[in-house]
């Protein structure tokens, strides 16, 4: 790491980060606390970020606690995901109108602006990596995640506190940022002292960072800031053993462990609610009571459901086994097939939102063992 | 540890065998153990082995996309369980899974298949004796198709 | 005129939207079935139609209810019009089937990966279809012809459940008095006047005229039939890398990105339906997938 290309934002700065965002023409959103849990919103000013909170979370639960310190990232994820801003629940595709003995077609109406991100954690940029693989990198795209990654301008933070069910060192997608963003801090709160070191990622990002006020980075504070990041990817939570894992998982498509699951898995679909990279989604087309217009919507939808593999005569995946079974392993093994790397970065939440607390660092680990 | 060769030589399957063939056979056998619900044969595998069933259930089935398996037959303590090992193309055709803890001699049907070819008395012995297995589920079978018991009963 | 793209609206997309139909007038329908049918297509005035080959799929869209795959069962050889044949069995096909001539359907494709009609010249071509499993055949049987000189023998094996249920009735009684393809059809149980031959598909593999180490072979019809069409063709020394299969799954986009699709890590959308199957065969066993 270059110390040259380092710089330091005291906290006390920290709204002219916003501020020279806004200069450049972004809206900015970010994480911000509401119905007890930090969710991502647009948010203009840093004290809307959640300020002196931080937040605990084991199987099947979350808290958000005050912390002991006025942080402004010391909380790890919440339930929103990116996602969420990039790629819609629930997005208008088409419309039709009748005319005559047919109908026509319009396109949705999509004017994407030029969105920033602040507080970007390493396994959530690892995860929009993984997505842009299937919404834009592919055959086809998807216009308006294509159009808002254009223009996208990220600002990470790296962990220097990992939680209970943070796995991302053992998935080599954290605790900090490699590549693909525009800016990353590293926020340092000890001896009376509360700063971030920046690492530009980019031109963009050099360009947002000039108008903030900032200064050189010394040695002392890169290297608390290294040695921080270094700390927290030996106390993760929990980890994944990847070693092999695509094949053990092919190679034990009949175990009995997926049947085991299905005595605790309630197939709600939480986790891929929650996860990150989870792209399925239904195509749900409509019509007004009168008939004269009709709608084409996507909307998020979930391998979980029983429909979700319906042909005529029935469902493929009509277990419940089946039905987890598919979701783990298109998780770690068919999608490394499929694009090249696991879907999973290792953030959790699955493990956080799931009713009854089904881990998948847990889970893995049972079918390795497992004849 | 029981004697497979004791086992082999009283079972009714190879009643008026030689002794020198059940050799051959104990040569190419060995125990296996199954819990309940595991598979013991997969469809579309290499079909390599055939099985006495020495205690248990074992379930014939085939899955059916969207509807599940369709249990096809069963097979009990004193069966012989699987005959795709010798018809060409040697694949599973059917999946079998022990209903409950299942206790089998396995034979060897690549082995024994090599053994038919060099010394074809044994071979004929093995065939008349699968002959009949192979026609009496053909016919169990075409009864079942008849649906003789149902309202359309034909 | 319909308005096609939403980049005509806004300036910052560059990406044409993926999931808009195009529309085209039903210019023919035909009952083959009691519930099967065919529907004939041509574009709106002033577009040309799709081209595609044997395989292929469309996303049909029913104006307010809603979009399903159907394979295209045409003549890829010729411009007319596109034909699919579908059963009418779920809520978009069952309004489907009580279209009229002259109303509108929403066409997006074609997608999917095609049969090896090119990868099969110079080879024997055995087609077994079972059902409604001719229907995507069918533009195979359509190209073959249209270049016989580049094929050894062509055997058509077609089986379905009872006379009453076989496709394209004319088109077969036309295809069985040809002198360069063998056309051998069967019922699983004989109705009426059927004076043919009883017994499921795959029992006519064993006696079909074919060279079984110097042939190509493409199934389609219920997986099952699929199964055990591939023993027989085991059996008479077909190698599974000669042989061909098409498989059917959900699918709400057919452009790899909804995620219905996928059988283990492939998308039936784009990296089907039409698979070689030793590149299937271990997937095509394992339940549930």
């Amino acid at each position: 790491m270059n110390n040259e290309t380092k710089t330091v934002i005291e906290r006390k700065d920290f709204q002219t980060l916003f501020d020279a965002l806004v200069a450049e023409g972004y809206k900015i959103s970010g994480p911000t606390v509401r119905d007890n849990a930090v969710i991502y919103d647009e948010i203009s000013s840093a004290d809307e970020l959640p300020v002196g909170w931080t937040d605990r979370q084991e199987g099947g639960s979350y808290r958000l606690i005050k912390n002991d310190k006025e942080t402004l990232f010391g909380f790890i994820l919440g339930p929103y995901t990116w996602k969420k801003l990039l790629y819609p629940p629930h997005k208008k595709v088409l419309e039709a109108r009748r005319s005559g003995h047919g109908f026509d077609i319009t396109g949705s109406d999509l004017k994407p602006s030029k969105k920033a991100f602040i507080g970007v954690r390493p396994c959530e940029l690892r995860a929009i990596t993984i997505q842009d693989k299937i919404l834009r990198e592919g055959q086809y795209s998807d216009p308006e995640y294509d159009a808002l990654r254009r223009n996208l301008f990220i600002v990470a933070v790296n962990c220097t506190r990992p939680g209970n069910n943070c796995f991302c060192a053992s998935m080599n997608t954290g605790p900090a940022a490699s590549a693909g963003f525009d800016l990353a801090l590293t926020e340092i709160m000890e001896g009376g002292k509360h700063y971030f070191v920046v690492e530009t990622g980019s031109r963009a990002g050099r360009k947002v960072l000039e108008k903030a006020t900032h200064r050189p980075a010394v040695s002392q504070e890169t290297d608390k800031a290294e040695k921080a990041i270094r700390e927290a990817s030996v106390k993760m939570g929990r980890s994944l053993n990847m070693d092999g894992l695509k094949e053990i998982l092919y190679a034990k498509f009949d175990s009995h462990r997926w049947n085991e699951i299905v005595n605790r898995c309630l197939t709600c679909g939480n986790c891929t609610m929650v996860c990150p990279t989870c792209f399925c989604c239904n195509i749900i087309d409509t019509t007004n009571l009168g008939g004269d217009q009709a709608e084409r919507w996507r909307c998020w939808d979930s391998c979980y459901t029983v429909d979700f593999s319906y042909i005529h005569g029935g469902s493929i995946r009509a277990t419940a086994s089946s039905r987890y079974r598919q979701w783990l392993m298109h998780k770690i093994a068919y999608w490394q097939d499929q694009f090249g790397t696991p879907g999973c970065v290792g953030c959790g939440r699955c493990i956080t939102w799931c009713p009854v607390g089904i881990d998948i660092t847990e889970e893995a680990a049972a079918i390795r063992e497992k004849a | 540890m029981e004697n497979l060769e004791r086992i082999l030589t009283e079972h009714p399957f190879l009643a008026g065998m030689s002794p020198k063939h059940i050799q051959t056979l104990v040569g190419c056998a060995s125990n296996a153990v199954f819990k309940e619900n595991e598979y013991i044969i997969r469809e579309g595998r290499q079909a390599d082995s055939f099985y006495f069933i020495r205690h248990g259930r074992v379930q014939i089935e085939t899955h059916v996309p969207q509807k599940g398996a369709i249990i096809i037959r069963t097979r009990e303590a004193g069966e012989i369980l699987g005959w795709s090992w010798l018809v060409p193309p040697y694949r599973w055709h059917f999946d079998a899974r022990a209903v409950e803890l299942t206790r089998a001699i396995v034979l060897d049907g690549k082995c024994l298949r090599d053994k038919c070819e060099q010394d074809h008395d044994l071979g004929y012995e093995i065939m008349k004796r699968f002959n009949l297995i192979i026609a009496e589920r053909l016919e169990a079978t075409r009864l079942q198709l008849m649906d003789v018991y149902g309202k359309n009963a034909k | 005129m319909a308005k096609m793209q939403s980049k005509d609206k806004t300036s910052s997309l560059t990406v044409a939207e993926p999931m808009l139909v195009k529309p085209y007038s039903i210019h023919r329908v035909v009952r083959e079935t009691f519930d099967t049918f065919s529907l004939e297509l041509g574009p709106k005035s002033g577009r040309e139609s799709i081209k595609f080959a044997p395989g292929q799929f469309n996303m049909l869209y029913v104006y307010g209810v809603g979009e399903v795959p159907i394979s295209i069962s045409g003549d890829p050889t010729k411009d007319g019009p596109l034909v699919h044949t579908t059963r009418a069995v779920g809520t978009v096909t069952k309004v489907m089937k009580d279209l009229k001539v002259g109303d509108t359907i929403g066409v997006r494709g074609p997608y999917g990966s095609v049969w090896p009609v090119k990868e099969a010249e110079g080879y024997d071509v055995v087609i077994v279809a079972g059902g409604i499993g001719l229907a995507p055949l069918r533009p195979v049987i359509y190209s073959i012809l249209h270049n016989r000189n580049k094929y050894g023998k062509i055997v058509l094996l077609y089986g379905t459940r009872t006379p009453e249920d076989m496709l394209y009735r004319k088109q077969l009684e036309k295809w069985r008095s040809r002198f360069d393809l063998e056309t051998y059809l069967t019922v699983d149980r004989a109705t009426g006047s059927w004076r043919g031959n009883v017994g499921v598909v795959t029992t006519l593999i064993g006696r079909a005229p074919f060279d079984p180490l110097h042939c190509v072979a493409m199934v389609c019809g219920p997986e099952i039939m699929m199964r055990f069409t591939v023993f027989e063709l085991l059996k008479r020394g077909v190698t599974e890398d000669k042989m061909y299969i098409s498989m059917e799954r959900n699918m709400k986009c057919g452009i790899g990105m909804c995620g219905h699709c996928q059988l283990g890590s492939s998308f039936v959308c784009k990296d089907g339906p039409v698979y070689r199957f030793d590149g299937m065969k271990d997937v095509f066993t394992m339940w549930e997938m």
